[in-house]
């Protein structure tokens, strides 16, 4: 080597960094408006029906948190919105091949079923299969404009709980129906070419090579649905259904402490928001491959690599 | 083993296919030329049934594509029927078409484990071995993403010919290529005819076309212009219009 500067070509250069007085000020109206809300979470007192009381009674979630009714409610949360989005998912793929067909009577079903539940509120179809006993008191398993075979009470079969769920899915699967077919229909149509000329049928170039790929458009847009879902399975509260939301409101009709037990179900629905999205980081993952040269490392990959680099003797980073 | 008469397609008013007649005997490597919208693709393309002819015959190895012959009428084959001829017939595409969430050698392992049921080792065990014939056995686990534009046609031309096909279409295999890779997937191809495969050729690599091809077609417009041995259409072309078009590529 050959260098005229001595192995230092270029000098280090030293200036004065630019000074962002807004972001200081930004900053510091930031800083007080967190230390305002910490005050009057944890520290202020108000006067109720003559009493000096805590202002959000922090006591009564610690209470309640864990209460029998509340984990029960939990427990009947999940499971909605598991049960009603499985419904959604697997309609929204029947609804989406259906309308990517080219026969109009199936493309034109699918739409107008997509139209149907999108186009009313969830709230109204809840009640609507709440209420079905009053439109079909029984329902019959038989042939069309024929013969039954049997007969069931929609009273006893059309629980609160399983009118929610189907209401819930069926609504979902409105949505899911226009996720997936975005997915399929962004897929490259040389995919499709390329495994037809290979000698596949049309379902297996739609399962092994055309849905694989439109999994990467379609689960960013399906986790959002499912903490949607999750929240939205509250509405089942007002047809009696005792999941989470209902089970709080049950303990402050008795207790009146509506605040803390409405912060007891928010604490709830944060938390199994956090591990669902913390789930989908990782399914997003798993369809990225083939897709991104490299996959990112996991914060975890990350922090362990960082751990690892701590632990070496310091001799050998010299 | 190719034999077309009076082949059409039309889109709508466009025609682009005008009455094809054309022949390719077994083992003939068969290049067609001519510039972009000349209806090379669409002959191409309508061989393995993936474009459906509006009117004349088109045979592959004595059989009708995309139809049956009974009782002197045509029915339209079941997509399954469709499906085991175009099994046959191998087909590398100008943008390669690689699967991008499999690795090189699911790419190519999947056409023999899904359409033919050949067993997974012995479809690895062969995958194996065409990856290393077409000089990428280091990149077995590689994505296609991963690989050049001229790996990835080669992994193509691998993953076509794992189906063990009597007949391979090629749709312009290095138009999407660098020039500096172009050489490699032409090496393979000249592999391949050197080895008796039947191939039909969408290509405008005019000096493959002289070097490797049995049987030279000018295409124009939809229709056939001039064909014959390559060295002789490329040295005295008898139309105006295929000496014009060489003037340009040559």
């Amino acid at each position: 080597m050959t260098d005229p500067d001595g192995g230092r070509s270029v000098t280090e250069l030293r200036a004065v960094p630019v000074r962002h007085p807004g972001r200081w000020v930004g900053a510091a109206a930031v800083l007080v408006l967190v230390a305002m809300m910490v005050h009057s979470i944890f520290f202020s007192t108000t006067l109720r029906g003559g009493r000096r009381q805590r202002r959000f009674e922090l006591h009564v979630i610690g209470k309640y948190l864990f209460a029998h009714p509340v984990v029960r409610g939990v427990g009947l949360t999940i499971e909605l919105t598991v049960c009603a989005m499985a419904i959604g998912i697997f309609l929204g793929i029947v609804l989406a091949v259906l309308r990517l067909s080219p026969n109009p009577l199936l493309s034109g079903a699918s739409w107008i079923y997509i139209w149907f539940f999108r186009g009313t509120p969830v709230f109204v179809q809840l009640f609507f299969w709440y209420d079905i006993s009053y439109v079909f008191p029984r329902l019959t398993l038989g042939i069309p404009f024929g013969p039954a075979f049997v007969h069931y009470n929609a009273n006893t079969l059309v629980t609160p709980v399983f009118a929610a769920i189907v209401g819930l899915g069926l609504n979902e699967g409105a949505y899911m129906a226009e996720i997936i077919r975005a997915g399929i229909i962004s897929v490259d149509e040389g995919q499709s070419e390329a495994s037809h000329a290979l000698g596949m049928t049309r379902m297996q170039t739609m399962r092994l090579i055309v849905l694989p790929q439109a999994m990467r458009v379609i689960v960013p847009p399906t986790g959002n649905e499912t903490i949607s879902m999750l929240k939205t399975s509250s509405l089942a509260s007002a047809i009696t259904v005792a999941e989470l939301l209902f089970s709080v409101q049950e303990i402050a009709a008795r207790t009146y402490q509506t605040v803390p037990l409405l912060m007891v179900a928010s604490l709830w629905y944060l938390m199994m928001t956090s591990v669902l999205t913390t789930g989908q980081y990782y399914v997003e993952r798993y369809f990225a491959r083939g897709a991104l040269r490299e996959l990112p490392p996991t914060p975890f990959q990350r922090l362990r690599a960082r751990v690892a680099r701590r632990g070496r003797p310091t001799a050998v980073r010299a | 083993m190719v034999r077309a008469q009076g082949v059409r397609k039309s889109y709508g008013h466009f025609d682009a296919l005008r009455g094809i007649d054309l022949e390719v005997a077994a083992g003939e490597v068969m290049c067609l030329i001519g510039p972009s919208g000349s209806g090379k693709s669409t002959f191409l393309r309508c061989i393995n049934h993936l474009e459906k002819v509006d009117a004349g015959r088109l045979e592959v190895d004595g059989e009708l594509v995309g139809y049956r012959q009974q009782g002197g009428r045509l029915y339209e084959l079941r997509d399954r029927e469709v499906c085991a001829k175009r099994a046959e017939i191998g087909m590398v595409f100008q943008r390669f078409n690689l699967f991008p969430h499999m690795t090189a050698l699911e790419n190519v392992t999947l056409g023999p484990m899904k359409v033919k049921g050949v067993g997974k080792s012995t479809a690895l065990e062969r995958a194996r071995a065409l990856l290393a014939r077409v000089g990428l056995a280091d990149k077995l686990t590689a994505y296609p993403n991963q690989l050049s534009g001229g790996q990835q046609q080669r992994v193509a031309i691998a993953r076509a010919l794992a189906m063990q096909p009597k007949l391979m279409l090629f749709d312009e295999p290095t138009s999407a290529l660098d020039p500096e890779l172009v050489g490699e997937v032409l090496d393979v191809m000249r592999g391949l005819a050197d080895e008796g495969m039947t191939m039909v050729v969408v290509t405008h690599e005019i000096g493959f076309a002289r070097e490797v091809g049995d049987n030279l077609v000018f295409m124009d417009a939809g229709a056939v212009v001039e064909s014959g041995p390559p060295r002789e259409v490329i040295a005295n072309p008898r139309s105006e219009r295929t000496r014009a078009f060489l003037a340009k590529v040559l």
